[in-house]
Order: C-alpha cells, then structure tokens, then sequence
C-alpha cells in the first residue's frame, strides 16, 4: 500500500539553511520579549512587505482569531482535542488548550492590506508596510 | 479553575540512527494514540503537509508514515526572524497483530493526520452477558 510521490529537496534545503542562519537574531529587539510563547512563528522579508508564518496543526479555522493594531500582531485561539469518552488513550504527546501571543512588529502595517491563509495546519500572515512606512528614493540634483 | 495555555513543544528531530542521506530535515511529529473498541487510531501533527506528500506503508507489520511538506510557499521569500525549523515528518510504529492491515485509513484536516487501524475481527472484545 503506497500512495504518493518523492519530490526534490533541494528548495527545501536552501530554506534550511537560510532559517538556520536567521535563527537567534535580535531583529526585534527589545520590542518583543515573548519569544518562547505559543505559537512559534517565522518571518519573512518579501519585498517591503513581512510574511509572519506559524504551524497551528489540529486548531481549527474557526478557533484563531487575528487582530492588527498599528505594529501589532495578536494571534489568539484554543486548539482543542476531542476523543471518543469511551476510548483508552495509549500514547498522549500532543498538547491542547488556549493560546494568546502578542508581538510588536518593527514597522507599521497596513491594516487593510493584511492578508492570511490556513492551510494544513500553517497560518500564513502577509503583512504589507504601512505606506508612510516605506522608503523613497531621493533624486539627487 | 483557569483554562490551561499551550505550551511550545519543540520539533523534535529524527534520532541519530534513523538518519537518512536526503538534504532536509526530517523531524518526529507528535502522536496521540488511542483506542476505541474496533480501531486504533494514531494522531499525527505534520502541519504543512499536503496530501499528495503524504506516504503511508505498511510493510512487515511496520506502519511507516511519512509527510513531505510543501516547500514551494517559501522560494521568493527571505528569512529575517525565525523560531522553529521547518521539514518533512516521519514515525513508524511496530503493529501488534491484532491490526488488520488491508483496513488501513487515513484522512489529513488542518495538518493533522488521523490514521485508523481496525483490529481484526478476533480482537474486538466481545461482551459476555451472564443469564
């Protein structure tokens, strides 16, 4: 019984090595100290605009809730696990419960222009500069 | 009493002597399993993972799972601030013998992957009722 395909990995290895050089940088500072809360996000520069990426595997669309404010990021929900009563549970390693994180982007955020996605469990935040936000380029006379 | 928060489980990566030669990260997704009176059912979390990356075998009573996530979402896009590593998932589990393996299903929803193993017909517990 097989059922599936292999594909490359080399796109992925380049995305390894690139979080690996990322990781355990101080690009927010003081801003944020919540670091170690839940859920652990990555972020990505795309162009101007920021790209906040969390894994949320088993939690409900229904059950996030996302709020912007100027800089801020707030990500609130409950992951819930639900088994029959009737079952004998063997093995327990995955978690449930609330969660509720805050962080402070660098940069303002166009409000209106946010965008998010949940697919297979990831949450994908794109998060446009806010336009006062962005830098011009000065002609030199 | 007040609700209990979500603690961060860090991925935990594959043991040394699973290691494989592909170039990526293979990690261990966390599993719940349970049973119910006619199946047992394994719960996997391998957020990203599509279902055409998903590979499950059974081979010599070896229940293998494997989950390649989709790394196209990533190409244009640079790092800047990163707090958990992103792979492909595996596990295998040994099936006791009261696993009918030709019964196997499995149904991926919010990268939560619920693998059902029906118990073959001997091991259903049956219920004697005393006259």
């Amino acid at each position: 019984m097989v059922l599936r395909m292999n594909d490359p990995f080399a796109n992925l290895f380049r995305l390894q090595r690139a979080l690996d050089k990322a990781s355990r940088n101080d690009w927010f500072g003081s801003r944020t100290s919540s670091r170690g809360a839940y859920p652990p996000v990555n972020i990505f520069a795309d162009g101007d605009d920021f790209v906040l990426v969390a894994e949320l595997p088993g939690v409900a669309k229904d059950a996030i809730d996302i709020q912007l404010k100027r800089d801020q990021i707030r990500i609130t929900g409950t992951k819930v696990i639900d088994y029959d009563d009737e079952a004998s549970v063997h093995r327990r390693e995955r978690q449930a419960g609330q969660f509720d994180r805050t962080l402070s982007m660098p940069a303002e955020i166009d409000v209106d222009g946010a965008r998010a996605t949940f697919e297979n469990g990831v949450l994908r935040l794109n998060l446009p500069r806010a336009e006062h936000e962005k830098s011009r380029s000065v002609a030199i006379n | 009493m007040s609700p209990q928060e979500v603690s961060v489980q860090e991925k935990k990566p594959l043991s040394p002597n699973e290691e494989r030669t592909e170039a990526a990260a293979f990690f261990v997704p966390y599993t719940d399993v349970h049973e119910t009176a006619d199946d047992v059912i394994v719960t996997l979390e391998m957020p990203g993972c599509t279902r055409d990356g998903i590979e499950i075998t059974v081979e010599k009573n070896v229940l293998k799972i494997e989950g390649s996530i989709d790394s196209g979402a990533y190409t244009d896009v640079k790092p800047i601030y990163t707090e958990y590593n992103v792979g492909n998932f595996t596990r295998s589990f040994t099936l006791s013998t009261q696993i009918d393996s030709e019964q196997i299903s499995a149904n991926l929803s919010d990268g939560l992957l619920t693998v059902t193993l029906p118990k073959v017909k001997q091991a259903v517990a049956r219920r004697i009722n005393v006259q």
